[in-house]
């Protein structure tokens, strides 16, 4: 969020063609890279990041200074191995640590605010692609991520079947339901609804919609858990108290979590790439683009497939795995796939989840 | 690298160089990674333990975690040259159903599965009036995934039911080919190869 953190990052020399029908000019692309490209340049990991992720996978995030997201997963001699592997992980458009989305400044120098164009996955995959293009790599010994990364790379084996030998999707699905689309409104309903979101014209005002983003946040949060998991984490256990207040402050260890919570996530994400990015992974449906069979989606490539997913997760339950590869089955594709058992809910591919580390190390060989 | 059951080595050498198949219930993958290291095989498999999954992936094996009764309607059909079942007809749903789906993605399989008839559970039976425990069938009736068993000459008449030809059959005893005199009670395993 800080524009004056330097960040490495490319501007793409060709307009983005984008799927609503417009081009997005001189895109800027923020990116890490991890671990040495070898001479072939045949080592590279592209990862893809999350809705709120971004490009800091494995070192100090420059607002926060939290340690980067994947660092459990990724570096020398971790499962994805920096010392083998050269690893990029670019922030996708629409978001807001580096890469051009709606806080960016339009031709005119002022932000794009709304007038941002609505963009969708494939979007944020056709920027990734012209990043590898612009960094002289034709072809990734694998493309890996989880949830909205885990889109992305589906959405890369799709479009650019050639793009990558090993597709690796962790806890996602091929397509949004009405309750992940459900889950979302909410969260932009919130930040609209927030009189300081000003019809997304907030950048100069020096008020943003915090309140709102704030309870976005706090309602996807939930999401990411599981209810086994909030019940060990709190109970229902009072914050710092003995007995309830009979009032509407924080009683509850969950209240206060979610709050701090939401309130963290304002100081480091724009509301405005909120409800873009949100909206490309409700618009999301890879069976769609591709005549409406997603077997249709991968019958040109390729590569190898791995797909996982964890039991606690109702966010992208094990079926729309199992719906990915079965899809796969019928392309004729190797796939690999295995639900593993971790209580943390979706979130569980970001948490320790030793299973998860071997699957991956032994996937990506 | 480890020694092959003898009736995945029995596989390994009637598969054809080069082809595709399926490992239903393949384990760790020891026959899967045979076949591909050995007859450049690209082969597939399904799995329902997570950890022999794992364990499959670590070997570089495309393996499905999934359960065969649900999950081989999900392969195209002829989508195989061969597919692979071994000792798991008798734990299958409808082991009837189970061989037509496997000679629906394949255009051979392989089927191999303990033989119920072999001298040892008749006796446990004639003489005991008990369901046998043996090297080849370890569990006790209650706890034994095995809700189907079957016989040598069960699955000669099931074959022959559902018009499936027999192209080749094996028999095995103390983990040793035999021949095919009286296997009936002799053949502790067998394998089948059947096509339609």
């Amino acid at each position: 969020m800080n524009a004056d953190t330097p960040l490495q990052s490319i501007t793409l020399p060709d307009p983005l063609r984008l799927d609503n029908g417009r081009v997005l000019d001189s895109a800027v692309i923020a990116y890490e890279t991890y671990g040495e490209l070898t001479a072939d340049k045949g080592n590279a990991i592209l990862i893809c990041h999350a809705l709120t992720g971004d490009q800091h996978i494995a070192s100090a995030h420059p607002a926060t200074g939290k340690p980067g997201w994947w660092e459990r997963m990724v570096g020398p001699g971790k499962p994805i191995d920096t010392n083998r592997f050269h690893v990029i992980c670019a922030n996708v458009i629409g978001s807001c640590m580096g890469s051009t989305g709606p806080a960016s400044s339009a031709l005119d120098g002022a932000p794009y605010a709304m007038r941002f164009p609505v963009i969708t996955i494939r979007d944020m995959v056709r920027g990734l692609a012209a990043l590898l293009d612009a960094l002289g790599i034709e072809k990734l010994h694998a493309v890996v991520g989880g949830s909205m990364g885990g889109m992305q790379a589906l959405s890369m084996a799709a479009n650019f079947p050639d793009r990558a030998e090993r597709v690796l999707a962790i806890a996602t699905t091929a397509r949004h339901s009405a309750q992940n689309i459900a889950f979302h409104e909410v969260g932009r309903q919130a930040i609209m609804a927030d009189p300081a979101w000003n019809g997304g014209d907030y950048y100069a005002t020096g008020a943003s919609p915090g309140a709102g983003l704030s309870v976005a946040r706090m309602a996807a949060h939930i999401t990411y858990l599981s209810e086994e998991g909030l019940t060990e984490k709190f109970g229902r256990r009072l914050q710092d108290r003995d007995a309830k207040s009979f009032g509407f402050d924080a009683d509850f260890q969950v209240e206060s979590y979610l709050r701090h919570q939401g309130l963290a996530f304002t100081g480091r994400f724009d509301a405005n790439s909120y409800l873009y990015i949100t909206r490309a992974m409700d618009y999301f449906d890879l069976a769609e683009e591709h005549g409406g069979m997603l077997a249709e989606a991968f019958a040109d490539t390729k590569a190898r497939f791995c797909l996982i997913s964890f039991d606690t997760d109702w966010l992208y339950p094990t079926a729309e795995s199992r719906h990915v590869v079965h899809a796969l089955n019928a392309a004729g594709a190797p796939v690999s796939f295995v639900e593993l058992s971790a209580p943390y809910g979706h979130d569980s591919f970001l948490l320790d989840v030793p299973a998860l580390d071997r699957v991956v190390k032994g996937f990506l060989g | 690298m480890t020694k092959l059951r003898p009736d995945l080595a029995v596989i390994l050498d009637h598969v054809e160089p080069g082809s595709r198949a399926l490992d239903v219930g393949c384990g760790d993958g020891a026959l899967m990674a045979a076949l591909r290291d050995e007859k450049q095989v690209d082969a597939r498999g399904i799995e329902i333990d997570p950890e022999c999954v794992e364990r499959c992936v670590s070997r570089g094996l495309s393996v499905v975690q999934g359960d065969a009764d649900r999950d081989l309607g999900f392969y195209p059909d002829g989508a195989f040259d061969y597919a692979i079942l071994s000792q798991t007809l008798q734990t299958a749903e409808r082991p009837d159903r189970m061989l037509m789906e496997l000679l629906r993605v394949g255009q051979r399989a392989f089927v191999s599965f303990p033989n119920f008839a072999h001298w040892r559970m008749r006796s446990a039976l004639l003489f005991k009036g008990r369901m046998p425990v043996t090297n080849h069938l370890p569990v006790t009736w209650y706890e034994t995934q095995n809700i189907h068993h079957v016989t040598v000459t069960d699955f000669r008449e099931l074959a022959a039911t559902m018009g499936v030809s027999i192209n080749h059959e094996w028999f095995f005893a103390n983990d040793r080919p035999i021949g095919s005199a009286g296997v009936s009670w002799r053949a502790e395993y067998a394998v089948f190869e059947v096509s339609h």
